[in-house]
């Protein structure tokens, strides 16, 4: 298969993952905490929407049923954390441990449920990639322009601070932990719509398929911060470069597979990249930091 | 308008850390009182200001502001009736959000918040005026992210937004001390104006002495936990730094310690 012609399908992809990577940006960027729920939640969206196709169920219906599955499990994370005191990151990788067995029993106990264009009624497929990509870019416009407004308004502000600043955001009579909760349950819903995509759009859902997102997510998150974030403050904007970032991860993805890498190098690669672009701020402040004006006690 | 009942904390207890960091603490404010704290290494100050704001809830005791007993409210809820300085200019402010976020967010401190759009029009126009009263030229920088404020200038803010819709009672953990001397003297300044204009009840930590004498209407003094010393009216105003540290080793039987205290 030729670089050109995998293209679409790269692209296709990448704005899936993109999506998921809004999620991630949520959590990551905003919450400031990585939330590992969505290596589960991605396949619970892809499980839920698949199963309920699978039995006769409208794909809009279906998607929107895999997003509240996905609200459900950062609902799970943020009770982890919040009400009983885990710190995120254990939070994030028991949900996801839960969600192992949650999605084997959606997927009714089988590691694998076909989901073909061919036989089911379904959104996006790679069998018609154009028509894919523009439904796509548009589900991504209705969700970005939801987020900006979101995070636009009192609540959403409440939660910006949150994950800003502690201290302030209770002394400025913000409640955190509903906050957090708020954050994490946006997030997965998010995750798990662009599960939903990736099953009908690869044609199967898999209870392997979110091994690794997160590391994906952030990878979209970083491109896109790396390459659009001195151009632009706009959230709006900003949600867009994480999609851009997606779709260059994929790109580059397809890239290398076409150079002839061995694809099971892949996943440590893409780990690779993203713990270097992790650490280059850290680098910068050590090593590359100009003297910062002190200030007199 | 507030009312500190046998106010005890140990912090570790049942450690060989354990501290007794409040002592059976009581201290009556009335309405407009703004009192300065002083007091050595460890004697309580911060310690009583974070027990009002509810960092953590006391041992024993009851916290009691404009007649509500609030020992139970967590402290996101206990916000409504406060405004809060912190001694860090970083803790103040959300430095990733901008600086009109950054006061919205505190006008909105003890109201429910809503979907409604987090800023109005009308709010920007008077945020531009308030800020112009500080005489920093942050009015024209309403959409600049806080984080690129300097100290002082943060600090400033942090004061704005912990007077904004007239707080029951105002808590300044040195607010000052993180300062240099003109910035310190200018945030000072402004802390009095707010609090004269307001007409606000006040508690303010500070080591500088002189401050502590020249500024509110009444004075206490902290040793181990309690209040040891507490004078208001006339005879604050004739107080010296000498005769606080008298009465200091006086009430308390040692000399007076605290590593930041400036002393004249």
């Amino acid at each position: 298969m030729s670089f050109l012609n995998a293209l679409p399908g790269a692209i296709a992809q990448g704005i899936i993952w993109g999506l998921m990577a809004i999620g991630v940006y949520i959590t990551y960027k905003l919450l400031d905490m990585a939330d590992l729920t969505v290596d589960g939640s991605i396949t619970t969206g892809a499980a839920v929407c698949a199963m309920l196709v699978i039995a006769g169920v409208n794909v809009w219906v279906a998607m929107l049923v895999a997003m509240v599955a996905g609200m459900l499990t950062g609902l799970l994370t943020g009770l982890f954390h919040t009400f009983m005191g885990i710190p995120p990151i254990l939070a994030g990788i028991l949900t996801q441990l839960i969600l192992w067995s949650v999605n084997l029993k959606i997927m009714d106990s089988k590691a694998n449920q076909g989901l073909s264009a061919r036989t089911y009624d379904v959104l996006v497929t790679q069998l018609e990639r154009g028509k894919s990509i523009l439904l796509l870019l548009a589900v991504v416009g209705v969700i970005i322009a939801l987020l900006y407004w979101f995070f636009g308004t009192e609540i959403g502000c409440g939660v910006r601070a949150t994950g800003c600043n502690l201290q302030m955001s209770h002394a400025q009579g913000i409640n955190t932990s509903f906050n957090k909760i708020l954050g994490l349950v946006l997030s997965n819903g998010i995750v798990a719509l662009s599960g939903a995509l990736l099953a009908q759009y690869q044609g199967f859902a898999d209870i392997n398929m979110g091994r690794g997102a997160i590391v994906i997510g952030l990878a979209a998150v970083i491109i896109g911060d790396a390459i659009f974030g001195k151009i632009t403050s706009n959230f709006a904007l900003k949600l867009l470069a994480v999609i851009a970032g997606g779709v260059i991860y994929y790109i580059v993805y397809q890239l290398v597979i076409w150079l002839g890498l061995d694809t099971d190098l892949l996943k440590m690669l893409s780990a690779l990249v993203v713990a270097v672009f992790l650490a280059v701020p850290y680098w910068k402040a050590k090593y590359f930091a100009r003297p910062k004006k002190k200030e007199a006690k | 308008m507030l009312e500190l009942k046998n106010i005890s904390k140990t912090f570790n207890p049942g450690t060989v850390n354990a501290k007794l960091a409040l002592n059976g603490l009581d201290l009556k404010l009335n309405d407009g009182d703004f009192v300065t704290v002083i007091g050595g290494n460890g004697a309580g100050k911060s310690t009583m200001l974070n027990a009002i704001a509810g960092v953590w809830k006391p041992d024993a005791g009851q916290i009691i502001i404009d007649g509500t007993d609030v020992t139970p409210m967590p402290e996101y809820k206990r916000a409504a009736f406060l405004g809060r300085v912190f001694q860090d200019p970083m803790m103040g402010t959300a430095a990733n959000m901008w600086l009109e976020e950054n006061l919205a967010l505190a006008q909105r401190r003890g109201k429910r918040r809503t979907l409604r759009w987090a800023i109005t029009n009308k709010e920007r126009e008077q945020y531009r005026e308030m800020l112009k009263t500080l005489d920093l030229g942050l009015e024209d920088r309403l959409t600049t992210r806080v984080g690129l404020l300097s100290g002082g200038q943060r600090q400033a803010v942090t004061l704005l937004m912990a007077t904004m819709n007239r707080p029951k009672l105002l808590l300044l953990d040195e607010h000052t001390a993180a300062l240099d001397p003109k910035t310190a003297a200018k945030v000072l300044e402004l802390t009095d104006k707010l609090i004269n204009e307001e007409k606000l009840t006040a508690l303010m930590i500070t080591h500088n002495m002189k401050d502590a004498i020249a500024h509110g209407n009444r004075l206490i003094m902290m040793n181990a936990g309690r209040i040891i010393f507490d004078v208001s009216g006339e005879e604050k105003k004739n107080l010296t730094v000498d005769m606080l540290l008298e009465q200091f080793s006086k009430a308390s039987g040692q000399e007076f310690a605290n590593d930041r205290a400036l002393l004249n």
